[in-house]
């Protein structure tokens, strides 16, 4: 380990901040080396990813991976990204519109049984979801669910993260706004929907980006709960590929690269949100 | 919705025809105390048939032989607990192994990504140019699923055409280790990929926690002579205690929950040593529908958790102390 000195001050003398630099850079490398060969690899022709020693650059340039994935009658990857970005804008929406309303009524309104309710869902943070697996299969499986979009849309919006994570906001907001609009004749739907939302817009970006990146990378669940080469999304149905590839790499990767891509923008453009959510998760404890 | 704020304003105002009034206030307290209600409903029932039901179900199933193919499923008591401490029994060896596999899982990938998170977080945690963009890097990898984690180490740790192995060979290193077939390889593996993909994110955690900590603190820290060790020591553990405490937490539990690296990176090999135990759940009740065996392993398997967590914090607020 590096030396452990959190200062804050910026003046570290010049050698010491070209060895600062020096660790920062090797360890990016260690963290972007391989998803930059995940990239490269994609690019190459099966001959040219068989070849040892490897060669860093995809020489020739091929789009053989990506023509496999796209065209492709048993591993419908396309298919695969549609249903993937259906389910999890769908789930994302779902999450937004219900723990929103719930976290309000829990934060900001009194009635009887509130404590009890808010105790009860924040008790299931405490109870691993994997051990719920089994009767949650159990449940779809008699709401005829099994294989369809639904199951991997609607199960995982019980989760009772999105609850506390935006009751913790609204309870920082100040008490005068609801006074204020109440006296100007606003009803409970109105300060939630006017006054409230519109304050509570970066928490909800960040519930939003953080539900939709579940959704997007879930695999156990619907390994177990889709099965047709259609109904798929796209992490079990990178597993298929896996499968009927084995060793082909570059049709591998360029799946890989395909169900990267629009969580890895999502990183880029929404980082703050991201950050922030995952900090604020820990600052609870 | 329109008229609570019109009998809200009009109580204020002279009062209108009596039974009119009467009938229109009712209505609106009807609604005002439901409204908390109305606001709860929908996530109520997503909870309840998800997140509630389940629990009891699970507990039912657990009582019970059951399987999705047949039509009877009888009532066993608790022959499906039994079974899972009875040495005679068909699932104790494999129930056993899953267990062994999480518990040596999670003692050995604990460790290393409650410390190299910290060492991310400390370096991190000072004012240079570029300090949000290596934040990124360090984070980027968390952002992808295990699937595709899972595909792409499978290839990295390829003992012939792996990059892994291509690399250690290139500085004269032995390039033929077995990473993903072989033990303690295989081991070595599934921990390496996972303190590589989830590292940023506790490192995360805690720099939010070391920015909590007051800058006078160290300032003083340094009047006193203390020198960079002892500043670590004396304030900055401290002071990231309550995070400290969580990551633990948190990290415990993500670990002893892990499937998808070893489904699709050492594929349970060789032989069945990295199946875990939310593999070999789901394998049991959902392959080879024995739903009731599972539900009672998933019992087992929360309370064991449970006990692990509150143990943990029982450790650290005592050191509190």
């Amino acid at each position: 380990m590096t030396t452990p000195t959190p200062t804050t001050d910026g003046s570290t003398p010049g050698l010491r901040r070209v060895g600062l630099y020096a660790t920062l850079v090797a360890l990016a490398l260690i963290f972007l080396v391989p998803l930059v060969w995940m990239v490269i690899t994609s690019l190459k022709t099966y001959t040219a990813a068989q070849q040892i020693p490897p060669s860093w650059l995809p020489n020739p340039l091929a789009g053989y991976g990506y023509e496999q994935i796209l065209n492709n009658s048993a591993n419908p990857v396309l298919r695969w990204f549609l249903n993937s970005m259906l389910a999890a804008t769908l789930h994302s929406a779902l999450v937004l519109v219900t723990a929103s309303l719930a976290a309000y009524s829990l934060a900001r309104l009194r009635f009887r049984g509130r404590g009890v309710t808010f105790a009860l869902i924040v008790g299931t943070l405490f109870i691993p979801p994997t051990s719920l697996i089994i009767p949650n299969f159990l449940i779809v499986d008699q709401l005829n669910w099994i294989d369809t979009l639904a199951v991997v849309v609607v199960p995982g919006a019980a989760s009772a993260f999105g609850v506390f994570f935006l009751r913790q906001f609204f309870l920082s907001l100040p008490n005068e706004l609801e006074e204020a609009a109440t006296l100007d004749g606003a009803n409970q739907w109105q300060i939630f929907y006017k006054v409230v939302l519109p304050l509570s817009r970066p928490a909800l970006a960040t519930l939003a980006v953080l539900s939709f990146l579940t959704n997007w990378n879930d695999f156990l669940w619907p390994i177990f709960v889709l099965f047709s080469p259609d109904q798929l999304t796209l992490p079990p149905g990178l597993g298929l590929l896996q499968g009927s590839y084995v060793t082909d790499y570059p049709v591998i990767m360029a799946g890989a690269v395909l169900a990267s891509l629009p969580v890895l923008i999502l990183f880029v453009l929404a980082q703050r949100h991201i950050i922030q959510g995952v900090s604020r998760s820990g600052l609870k404890g | 919705m329109a008229d609570v704020i019109e009998v809200g304003a009009a109580r204020g105002d002279a009062p209108p025809p009596a039974a009119n009034a009467a009938r229109r206030a009712a209505s609106a307290g009807r609604t005002r105390r439901a409204t908390p209600y109305l606001f709860l409903a929908p996530y109520l029932v997503l909870f309840g048939v998800f997140g509630l039901l389940p629990i009891i179900l699970g507990l039912w199933l657990s009582v019970h032989q059951w399987d999705f193919q047949l039509p009877n499923r009888p009532f066993v008591g608790f022959d499906n607990y039994k079974q899972l401490f009875s040495s005679d029994s068909a699932v104790y060896g494999d129930w056993w192994q899953s267990i062994r596999a999480t518990a040596i899982f999670t003692v050995l990938s604990v460790p290393l990504l409650v410390v190299v998170p910290l060492g991310l977080a400390l370096l991190l945690n000072r004012s240079f140019p570029g300090r949000t963009f290596f934040r990124a890097i360090y984070f980027a990898p968390y952002v992808l699923g295990v699937a595709v984690i899972g595909l792409l180490w499978r290839f990295l740790l390829d003992a012939n055409l792996g990059l892994v192995n291509r690399l250690l060979g290139a500085v004269g290193l032995p390039s033929d280790t077995p990473w993903v077939t072989n033990m303690p390889w295989a081991w070595i593996s599934l921990v390496g990929v996972t303190v590589w993909w989830t590292s940023g994110f506790n490192a995360v955690i805690y720099l939010a926690g070391l920015q909590d900590i007051s800058p006078e603190l160290y300032e003083a820290a340094r009047m006193d002579g203390a020198n960079a060790w002892q500043r670590f020591r004396n304030v900055t553990l401290p002071g990231l205690r309550p995070v400290l405490l969580f990551v633990i937490t948190t990290t415990v539990l993500a670990s002893a929950n892990m499937f998808g690296q070893s489904f699709l990176i050492t594929q349970g090999t060789p032989g069945t040593e990295t199946r875990t135990v939310v593999w070999f759940i789901v394998e049991e009740g959902l392959r080879n529908n024995n739903a009731g065996r599972a539900a009672a392993m998933s019992i087992v398997f929360a309370l064991l958790l449970a006990v692990v967590s509150i143990a943990n914090f029982r450790l650290f607020r005592y050191k509190e102390d």
